[in-house]
């Protein structure tokens, strides 16, 4: 191989000034999330788990109807998940809660996509297709989606599905806070227009927050001095609130950092301008320029 | 060098390639499958487990154990040990045809494999995935330009096509002359290229990770978990480079090459050195050894990769007896490959666990027919372009 001194220097020249032109921004970690998204409030105290908001979610997305859409027997039986097939399903959990005559309490989880408010999904997708809106929906765009299914590696509620039975055009699956409805004025979720017990409470995250923390506040000892999702990850534009331990209704303690706060801190402290790549191959370049020099002739024949 | 690079010349058809030939067929009737009925017809993914052991095996060992290829370019042609070019060569063949298969890998992995030139048009510079997929899509070109001189070296003034395309053989020729001068001066921008993209795509498939705190198991967690991939990539490039020259060696019948594998050894004594310390040190600093005695099956995988796949093999290397026999080399050598092939399994399909929703995962016998078909195509494929392009030391004996 020939390495000549001018081509040698030349690139070495332009891979230099651009390490030194543009440094490495020492900028911290910055939340990219929307100013004043939409929110809303499931309070588990309230749910009777009639299911109508799987009816109606079903209903307004063109899903299948869901599974004995009536019924609130067995169905319960099992625990079910978000899937292809269903944007949001209700689960009952009894756990250790009593009424007056000592027979277990249920307590009834509505689950669905909880629209992060730095979502890990969207930090994920490698092609953008996943995004969070201004309104506090994250989108998803089918026709960017290779479905590499990273999104459902990062997401931390484990909710993106996938048309795993579907050959060429499968997508993921999740509920989109029926982004159609709520971005037009006065526009509601399908599920939250249903609810009878008004267990769903849809408004502006921060007016939502108000009202999640002013019901903690007027009922002392009924509820669990925490509003699940204010924090949580960074905020989500669902919260819950309840009267037992959330991690028994399969909501997962999590910390408050931001999902994709490390990874894109590291990303974007190394690579962003690229500039150490362009180092590294600066070293590796004289390394490499110095080691044949002093080699003496560079011999070629044994290696490309 | 006393011998150059030549083709083998040998008996191709052998029971060995029979048997990677059933293989290659079970593998493509489960790729058919996949592509009529979907991933979900031949495979146990699930919601919870989107990524299993295509991605585990095929896509992040793939790579892992394609690091023969930078680690040699490096060491001989970047650090100008020249004496240990004569396995740069099958090195940069294993790494060419290790990443073509992981590319393959990927489409049949992802949903929509026709989309996958998509992240060249549409980039989200905050996904690790991205990164990931860009450096190994450029990486791979990197690899087939520097391997274009092998080609150059085996067909200039002696292009021969058959029948009526005879007409183009000038005109190849004449391509092939020029590529190869061309790249006689700009191959070192590749080769330090190659290097820089390696170094970056290694550690960038450890931060994939990062963004699933809840669900890998902490022993791996760690926010150093990158510069471990990429410790691990270097540690397990030259065992590498020894595991493939031994098997092929014995297998065509070579001169076996321990005057380089013996010193290649000793620089592996550093570099897994330098893991260890790592991998040890970092379950020191968060306190993960208190898992080591849960007995579970994650906890004993990751005994089991450390023990045997690190610690065993260091220690070995250490005593000059088991450096200078082949056989302690090889050995040495095969336990570190095992150790990074299980850490990768590890990381990506034993210590993730979705908390939530994880409903267990064994792989289908569908996603073991496609891995074991695509390591059995990129076998028969290195035997093929061994066989007929001067990649391996041309053996004393007389070719029969
Ligand atoms: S809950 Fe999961 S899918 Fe929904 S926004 Fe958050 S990370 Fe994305
Ligand atoms: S599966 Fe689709 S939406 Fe999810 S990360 Fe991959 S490209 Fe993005
Ligand atoms: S917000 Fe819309 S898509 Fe989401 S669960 Fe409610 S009805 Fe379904």
């Amino acid at each position: 191989m020939q390495l000549s001194r001018r081509s040698f220097f030349k690139i070495m020249g332009a891979a230099g000034a651009s390490v030194t032109a543009l440094p490495p921004s020492a900028n911290a970690w910055k939340s990219k999330a929307p100013p004043d998204p939409y929110g809303c409030l499931v309070d588990l105290t309230r749910c009777v788990g009639c299911r109508k908001c799987e009816e109606a979610c079903a209903e307004v997305n063109g899903l299948p109807t869901p599974e004995r859409p009536n019924c609130q027997c067995i169905v319960f039986d099992k625990k079910r998940r978000p899937d292809d097939k269903a944007y949001t399903v209700v689960n009952r959990y009894f756990t250790g809660k009593l009424d007056q005559f000592d027979k277990p309490l249920p307590t009834y989880a509505k689950v669905q996509c909880m629209h992060c408010q730095d979502p890990a999904c969207v930090s994920a997708c490698i092609v953008g297709a996943l995004t969070k809106d201004e309104t506090g929906a994250v989108r998803y765009d089918a026709t960017k989606c290779i479905g590499c299914r990273y999104c459902m590696v990062a997401c931390p509620f484990e909710i993106p599905a996938y048309e795993y039975h579907d050959p060429i055009t499968p997508r993921v699956i999740k509920c989109s806070f029926c982004y159609d409805r709520i971005s037009k004025k006065g526009g509601l979720p399908g599920c939250a227009t249903i609810c009878p017990t008004e267990a769903l409470t849809f408004g502006k995250r921060e007016t939502i927050v108000k009202v999640a923390q002013k019901r903690l506040e007027e009922n002392p000892g009924k509820y669990i001095d925490h509003v699940y999702g204010e924090k949580e990850v960074g905020g989500t534009s669902w919260l819950y609130i309840s009267s037992v331990p959330f991690e028994k209704v399969n909501l997962p303690v999590l910390s408050d950092k931001p999902s994709p706060k490390l990874s894109e801190t590291i990303q974007h402290s190394l690579f962003s301008y690229l500039w150490s790549p362009l180092a590294l191959f600066g070293v590796l370049g004289a390394l490499m320029y110095k080691s044949n020099k002093n080699q003496g002739e560079p011999e070629n024949k044994g290696g490309y | 060098m006393e011998h150059k690079a030549g083709p083998l010349n040998k008996k191709f058809w052998t029971p060995g390639v029979l048997v990677m030939l059933v293989f290659m067929i079970a593998g493509g009737i489960s790729i058919l499958a996949r592509f009529t009925g979907g991933i979900g017809y031949i495979t146990n993914l699930t919601n919870a487990r989107p990524w299993g052991l295509w991605v585990g095996v095929d896509v992040a060992t793939g790579v892992a154990l394609a690091a023969g290829g930078f680690t040699t370019a490096a060491l001989a042609h970047i650090f100008g040990k020249h004496y240990y070019e004569p396995v740069t060569r099958p090195a940069l063949l294993t790494a060419a045809l290790g990443y073509t298969f992981v590319v393959l890998g990927l489409l049949v992995d992802i949903g929509r494999s026709w989309a996958i030139w998509k992240p060249i048009f549409n980039w989200n510079t905050n996904s690790v995935l991205f990164e990931v997929a860009m450096c190994v899509m450029v990486y791979l070109h990197v690899l087939y330009i520097e391997f274009i001189p092998v080609v150059a070296e085996q067909f200039k003034d002696r292009v021969n096509l058959p029948g009526p395309l005879s007409v183009f053989n000038g005109l190849i020729d004449m391509i092939l002359k020029i590529a190869d001068a061309i790249l006689d001066k700009i191959m070192w921008v590749f080769i330090i290229l190659g290097v820089v993209l390696s170094c970056m795509h290694q550690s960038s498939l450890g931060s994939l990770m990062l963004i699933a705190p809840t669900k890998l198991h902490p022993l791996w967690y760690t926010p150093i978990l990158p510069l471990l991939f990429l410790l691990s990539a270097f540690a397990v490039g030259y065992p590498m480079v020894v595991f493939e020259t031994t098997i092929a060696s014995s297998s065509f019948n070579l001169d076996s090459e321990m005057n380089i594998l013996a010193p290649l050894t000793r620089i592996t004594v550093f570099l897994l050195g330098i893991y260890m310390f790592f991998k040890l040190g970092d379950m020191f600093v968060r306190g993960t050894y208190t898992y080591l005695l849960d007995g579970n099956y994650q906890t004993n995988s990751f005994i089991v990769e450390m023990l045997f796949g690190v610690m065993i093999p260091w220690v070995m290397l250490l005593f000059e007896k088991v450096r200078n026999s082949r056989r302690g080399v090889f050995t040495a050598a095969s336990l570190i490959v095992g150790g990074v092939v299980l850490n990768r399994i590890n990381v990506f399909i034993v210590g993730y666990k979705p908390p939530l929703s994880d409903n267990g995962y064994f792989p289908a016998p569908g996603e073991f027919f496609v891995t074991l078909g695509l390591i059995a195509t990129l076998m028969f494929v290195y035997r093929l372009v061994v066989t007929w392009l001067p990649v391996l030391q041309e053996s004393k004996e007389v070719p029969s």
